[in-house]
């Protein structure tokens, strides 16, 4: 290798653009936006071959504040302009980033068929159920009877399960993290961004305005301690589902039910708890919708399709074969291809 | 030996009428192929329903295909048909209405069974009643002779045989007007020879058939020749709107070195040129079939990002959809051409009928002060020229570009002279600024205004866009009162600016005089013929054709005062009309129709006269 195709040795400033960020004190898009920096500059991917494309609400300013290529496209619709840049520049490295109403309201089209055309980029959805740009309406990710400003009685529509969706448009990567689980989100960012193909992955984030708390469950503390090992359940791939201060509770499934067991208790021991097998979309489903209330909230990634091709790699290799079939495109014989007739 | 009288005509008009499902668009595409390589100029005008089979022998299922060749040159598939091929009743009945006295009716008599005339909602057999009194009329057992034709196929069905129909036809028309065989044959030969022998020959044995049998019969004492039409010296070929807007693309994608993005959702009748484009992948052609409208203009804005010649295409409904995304290719102020095949509308309206009632749509359908080129194809050839254009002007201003085409001009077909050479297409320069030093993302040419073009991947020179309001150099964000009155204006100088680039209007006829007609688009060749006709009966009238549509170009003004009246026909209810008389505070008269067909010749000398001796 030469030094011209060396990776210059990033730090995290090295992402951070001149613009001034401008979400509120407290939102929990400051923590995944460091994140990010974190990680592009441990990517291995020569920053301006990096673009963030997104399209609006409060997640979506995004790009301005990083020193990589960027797009803030409109409402819903980034994923389309990705899809149209990978297509047209495989090289490129595409991140998508919003939040659940940009992607899985008006968006949920464009979310749907990116997933499952398996383009080659990552999707981040920061879930915070709320809209916080149109202040603090309902989303399509809140729980029923969310009383907000269009909802004074409660909100009565049935949430998306952002990852139950992804892994039903078959993503062929589809992970959770959350905003205040750093080390996670670094590991699983980075995850999405080896995978070659489409790689949704939903940040659970807290919007401190008009929906503070509502993942308190998970990110909050008791006086027990963080809710973190209790309220969550981390997948890891060949490893058995264990949660719980002591790691002292499991997921247990038998036949097709699932129920959370004491390692200990009634004879149960490890080896019968469920081992986690990313690539087994069934079991990723399954994990996926399991009931709130009795089950902790899975995080990590639910699952991973084995490499294939991404859409922009079939799209590319299409051409290089109409090459090969027909040679490269003669413009003057095209024009005269078919039936012609000269007149002298 | 033929013993039969051979005639001369200067022209001649065809209209092929039949059921959706019997083959009338492949048969009349066959008889204009075979006329282009006679050497007869041409026009065609294929109208057939939106459903792909309505009921089999109804009114709403008839299907038509139209063409006019000449030994001269002319401009429309004619007002009036010299002879109507009808394969049902309802293709007769539909159609009869357009047919002068002793013109010439072939009428496949087999497909009028009691049953076939109720279908057609015929109280009495038309064929017995005198309603074809006055005309020559061939009533011939068109289903029967071609199943005879193909006895020798014992292996085939009644039905595949009678699937043959139209070739019969095909092959007594061709010796009706002294057409050679061969173009069909290997037409033919290339659909079916390799994978269907059977259908290959039979199709073949059924138009020597048709041809034979009229050769033979004796109601057929005359036949008809057309002389080629003298035309310029080159190479030609037939083509059809929608391919030959497919081949400008390609062609600018050649001159300007930057590969084709073309993201597209299925519509009539835009669909073709994306069909045409996905052949072109060795052109290293991306055609993306997108999940809906939008999608299809966000992946273009995408590639458009990412530097490719990015081209959009749909009819009026999917422009709507793409407003959105419209106004934000322009803000972001990246190349890009969007065509809109246009149809009659509102809402669904008649998808396969013509129509040019978007261009308000294209002018003002987007939020904000948003202005875009635009700029009109005026013929099938024409749409070559004009996709070549739309892609210069944007690539040049960086800017996306309307072309506007529409379902007639799209469907029907002309010889179209080939460019001899690639030189004859000029060059689209483009640069992507590599150089780091001093750069920003809104800094402008001084003399096109267009801003630079950066290519991801280019080190150094990572930047953002968006549809927020830029600021007016850095392209950062910026809310600031008097940046935003700057931008509105600069977007809009930018493409007032293009009229640089435009020659001016020279009109057909004098420029000065009564009568000025002013056109765009599809409906030039009806507007040419009138014009024409009414100059040689003496009238003082001259017609321009708007190529461009926004800018206008410069001397429009100056030649519209030129005149005591200006007509505007089009096909809507007056679009061009409001823009011209508000641009120009000029008393201009509308000729407006949007009956989803084009306009008739006659229709506009009429128009013509009246404001003529008004």
């Amino acid at each position: 290798m030469t030094t011209e195709t060396q990776i210059p040795d990033y730090k995290k400033k090295d992402f951070e653009s001149d613009q001034q960020v401008r979400w509120c004190p407290g939102c929990g898009d400051y923590a995944i936006l460091s994140n990010v920096q974190n990680v592009f500059a441990d990517l291995g991917v020569k920053k301006e071959d990096l673009v963030m494309i997104s399209g609006i609400g409060c997640a979506a300013r995004f790009p301005y504040y990083m020193d990589t290529y960027g797009f803030h496209s409109i409402h819903g619709r980034a994923p389309a302009i990705a899809t149209g840049l990978k297509i047209a520049r495989p090289e490129l490295h595409v991140w998508v980033v919003g939040g659940d109403g940009d992607m899985l309201s008006i968006g949920g089209n464009h979310l749907l068929h990116a997933c499952r055309r398996n383009i080659d980029i990552n999707i981040l959805c920061i879930n915070n159920e709320i809209y916080g740009l149109t202040k603090g309406q309902y989303s399509p990710t809140s729980k029923v009877g969310t009383r907000k400003a269009s909802t004074p009685m409660g909100s009565i529509d049935r949430p998306i399960n952002p990852i139950a969706l992804a892994l039903g448009a078959e993503a062929t990567f589809v992970a959770r993290s959350v905003d205040r689980f750093g080390p996670h989100l670094k590991a699983t960012l980075n995850g999405a961004s080896q995978h070659n193909g489409s790689s949704f992955v939903e940040i659970m984030q807290n919007c401190v305005i008009f929906n503070d708390a509502t993942f308190d469950n998970v990110t909050g503390r008791s006086e027990d301690g963080p809710n973190r090992p209790v309220n969550t359940v981390e997948l890891r791939h060949g490893e058995a589902l264990v949660f719980g201060r002591e790691n002292e509770l499991g997921l247990r499934l038998t036949g097709l039910e699932l129920e959370v067991v004491k390692i200990g208790e009634d004879g149960v021991t490890e080896a019968d708890l469920l081992v986690y097998d990313r690539h087994n979309g069934a079991m990723a489903y399954m994990i996926a919708t399991m009931d709130p209330n009795r089950f902790p909230t899975p995080i990590g990634v639910f699952y991973q399709a084995a490499e294939e091709p991404s859409y922009s790699d079939h799209v590319h290799a299409q051409i290089d074969a109409s090459v090969e079939q027909k040679g490269e495109g003669d413009l003057m014989a095209l024009l005269r291809s078919g039936d012609v007739w000269t007149v002298d | 030996m033929s013993t039969k009288q051979l005639e001369s005509l200067q022209q001649v008009v065809i209209r092929f009428a039949g059921d959706s499902g019997d083959g009338m668009q492949i048969t009349g595409t066959q008889f204009s192929n075979t006329t282009a390589i006679v050497g007869n100029d041409l026009a065609t005008f294929p109208d057939f329903p939106a459903e792909i089979r309505a009921p089999a022998g109804t009114l709403p299922g008839v299907s038509g295909f139209q063409v006019h060749f000449a030994a001269g040159e002319i401009f429309t598939p004619g007002d009036t048909p010299d002879v109507l091929v009808a394969m049902n009743p309802a293709a007769l009945k539909v159609n009869l209405q357009d047919m002068p006295p002793n013109s010439i009716l072939v009428i496949d008599t087999d497909a009028f069974s009691d049953r076939d005339l109720k279908k057609a909602e015929y109280e009495s057999n038309p064929l017995e009643d005198g309603s074809v009194d006055g005309f020559r009329t061939f009533a011939i057992p068109l289903t029967t002779l071609t199943e005879k034709a193909l006895r020798e196929f014992d292996d085939q069905t009644i039905k595949a045989k009678r699937r043959c129909k139209n070739f019969y036809s095909l092959g007594m028309m061709y010796w009706l007007f002294s057409r050679p065989l061969e173009t069909s044959e290997e037409w033919i030969e290339a659909k079916w020879g390799g994978k269907l022998p059977a259908v290959r020959d039979m199709n073949m044995t059924a138009l020597k058939a048709g041809y034979a049998y009229c050769e033979a019969a004796e109601e057929f004492q005359a036949r008809y020749e057309v002389a080629p039409a003298p035309s310029e010296p080159g190479t030609y070929r037939a083509i059809m709107g929608n391919d030959a807007v497919a081949l400008g693309l390609v062609a600018a994608s050649v001159r300007s070195k930057l590969p084709i993005f073309y993201g597209s959702y299925p519509i009539t009748p835009a669909s073709q040129v994306l069909h045409a484009l996905s052949k072109y992948k060795n052109f290293g052609v991306m055609t993306f079939q997108a999940e809906d409208e939008i999608a299809a203009i966000g992946s273009a804005i995408g590639a458009a990002f990412g530097g490719q010649l990015a081209v959009t295409g749909s009819s009026g409904p999917g422009i709507a959809l793409k407003g959105e995304a419209m106004g934000l290719a322009l803000m972001v102020e990246l190349p890009m051409v969007i065509i809109n095949v246009q149809r009659a509308g509102p809402s669904t309206g008649m998808p396969t009928k013509t129509e040019q009632s978007d261009l308000m749509q294209a002018f003002y359908g987007r939020n904000g002060d948003g202005p875009l080129p635009i700029i009109a194809a005026q013929s099938p050839a024409d749409c070559f020229n004009a996709a070549f254009e739309a892609a210069h002007i944007a690539l040049k201003y960086m800017v996306p570009v309307l072309l506007l085409t529409d379902g007639y001009i799209a469907n029907g077909a002309e010889p179209w002279k080939l460019p001899d050479s690639l030189e004859d297409l000029p060059e689209i320069p483009v640069n992507f600024r590599t150089d780091t030093e001093g750069f920003h993302a809104y800094a402008r040419n001084d003399s096109t205004l267009a801003r630079e073009w950066v290519r991801p991947g280019t080190p150094g020179l990572e930047h953002r866009v968006g549809g927020l309001e830029k600021d007016s150099l850095t392209g950062n964000v910026s809310y600031d009162p008097a940046n935003h009155q700057r931008m509105t204006e600069l977007r809009a100088e930018k493409v007032a600016r293009i009229v640089n680039d435009i020659p001016d209007l020279v009109p057909y006829g004098e420029d000065k005089g009564k009568v000025l007609v002013i056109g765009w688009g599809g409906t030039y060749g009806s507007i040419h013929s009138a014009v024409k006709r009414c100059q040689a009966d003496g009238l003082s009238v001259s017609q321009i054709h708007l190529r461009n549509l926004n800018p206008f170009p410069a001397n429009l003004g100056e030649l519209i005062g030129n005149f005591d009246h200006v007509l505007i026909p089009e096909l809507n209810a007056g679009q061009l009309s409001v823009l011209i008389r508000a641009k120009f505070l000029c008393d201009a008269k509308g000729l407006n129709k949007v009956e989803g067909q084009p306009f008739k010749t006659r229709e506009i000398m009429d128009s013509i006269r009246e404001l003529h001796d008004a």
